[in-house]
């Protein structure tokens, strides 16, 4: 018999397949992001113009990249649950979504930190401070209207189609506000251009914390998606009781 | 469509329509300003621009709720959604009343108010066109947030919460090209990305809007 990949998305398969998988996830997370802090904070030099600032790195980048790929995650499962109505797929989204507000926070947080040294501001209406902070509106309308709506599968298609919407606005605002403002921030601070790179003493830690808060994502959004799961059978149960 | 386009004026008119209510809410928040900020001419030529945008984005805002509310709750959205018309269609219409009866009056109040702000001379050509551009992008996207929330009893504020984020590219276009004209800048750049949002807004949500709207009339 062949498998398909959709079989992994049935609500009992998942929950099987899951349960091993997710403490090795969490475990492989916790590694990462002990050798990369610990790495980073401790062995590496300070860099020549940012002093010892330069370590809020290991916390902010990975933090902002997860954010937005968390976006992007919830925008494929949305379509998935479009076109192949899973229900594991409209969970999963409603899961990543409070984890990548999250990581959201956590960008900005330590954005502010890093700014007041180095800029002598906590805020600035800097282009990509100001998309960060579009997003972080775009996640709390997209959470809004999930709870805001009773019927579990009308709440899936709502949200879904706000995702696609949202995610074309996220874009458009993101360059609208380059067309505003000319910014403060740096450059990426992982590229294929060599020039705009960070140091290789900077980059390998880097990377290792990166790889961290993706499994500590993806372990986190499973952790979730299973809450939804069982909550559902709950709400399914107890509906049975009361109709019994 | 145009039999549809004409109900809905005709509603939006009448007693209780709340047409002008919306005029009459920008007309007070811009007068509000010079209270919040100090009556320095200099200080509100330069702030002008933004807040008659941001007013009038408000202003746009604030009628949204009603544009499917009153006929998903007697049932003609129900009736429009079976009727041979594509929803879609019945979607671009009802965006097209709400900026006839909201987005139009705005933008011809504007100058006047812009007056108020003592704005600068060569900026009110500007305020005019930009307003004309960007205000039917605001109608359309408005009209896909109130299809998101028809169906909740309190909607209201989350509508608000759905639709600004989604208002943020206009804003920035439309006041930016006043900024500039009122600068003496040239604002064509402006203009005509805020031209595109309008044009692409409502070439694509009428289509979600509808499957918005077929998603809380199942």
């Amino acid at each position: 018999m062949r498998m398909s990949l959709w079989e992994y998305a049935n609500p009992k398969r998942f929950m099987g397949w899951t349960a091993p998988v997710l403490p090795v996830v969490f475990g492989l997370a916790g590694v990462c992001l002990v050798v990369g802090l610990v790495w980073g904070f401790f062995f590496t030099p300070d860099d020549y113009r940012q002093g010892s600032t330069v370590k809020i790195i290991y916390l902010h980048v990975p933090a902002a990249l997860m954010a937005i790929n968390a976006w992007i995650m919830m925008l494929v499962a949305s379509l998935i649950w479009i076109v192949r109505r899973h229900h594991v797929s409209a969970l999963a989204a409603k899961a990543a979504a409070s984890v990548g507000l999250t990581m959201t926070l956590i960008a900005l947080f330590t954005g502010a930190i890093w700014g007041q040294p180095m800029w002598g501001t906590y805020w600035a209406w800097d282009p990509r401070l100001t998309s960060f902070l579009i997003l972080f509106l775009f996640y709390l309308g997209y959470i809004a209207l999930w709870e805001a709506i009773e019927d579990p599968d009308t709440a899936a298609d709502l949200t879904s189609v706000l995702c696609m919407v949202g995610s074309i606005f996220a874009i458009l605002s993101r360059y609208a506000v380059l067309f505003w403002n000319q910014g403060l921030h740096q450059g990426a601070s992982l590229s294929l251009d060599p020039e705009e790179n960070v140091a290789d003493v900077f980059w390998l830690p880097l990377v290792v914390c990166i790889a961290g808060f993706a499994l500590l994502f993806i372990a986190l959004v499973l952790l979730r998606t299973r809450t939804e799961i069982r909550a559902r059978r709950i709400r399914a149960l107890e509906a049975r009781v009361r109709r019994a | 469509m145009i039999a549809l386009l004409l109900r809905d004026l005709r509603l939006a008119v009448r007693a209780g329509g709340g047409f002008g209510l919306g005029l009459a809410f920008f007309l007070i928040v811009v007068v509000l300003v010079p209270f919040g900020v100090g009556p320095e001419t200099a200080v509100l030529t330069r702030i002008a621009p933004g807040i008659l945008w941001v007013a009038s984005l408000l202003a746009a805002l604030l009628s949204l709720d009603r544009i499917f509310a009153l006929d998903f709750e007697d049932g003609s959205l129900a009736l429009l959604a079976t009727s041979p018309l594509p929803l879609e269609g019945a979607a671009l219409m009802k965006a097209l009343a709400h900026w006839i009866t909201t987005g139009l009056p705005l933008t011809i109040a504007a100058p006047a108010l812009g007056f108020l702000l003592s704005l600068a001379p060569e900026a009110y050509v500007y305020l005019l066109v930009s307003l004309l551009l960007g205000t039917p992008a605001l109608s359309m996207i408005g009209t896909f947030g109130a299809a998101l929330t028809v169906g909740l009893r309190r909607g209201g504020l989350l509508l608000s919460l759905l639709v600004l984020p989604l208002y943020v590219p206009t804003l920035i276009f439309g006041a930016e090209a006043v900024r500039r004209g009122a600068d003496g800048l040239d604002p064509t750049g402006a203009l005509l990305l805020l031209g595109a949002i309008t044009a692409g807004t409502f070439a694509l949500l009428p289509f979600a809007t509808a499957a918005t709207l077929r998603i809380n009339l199942r």
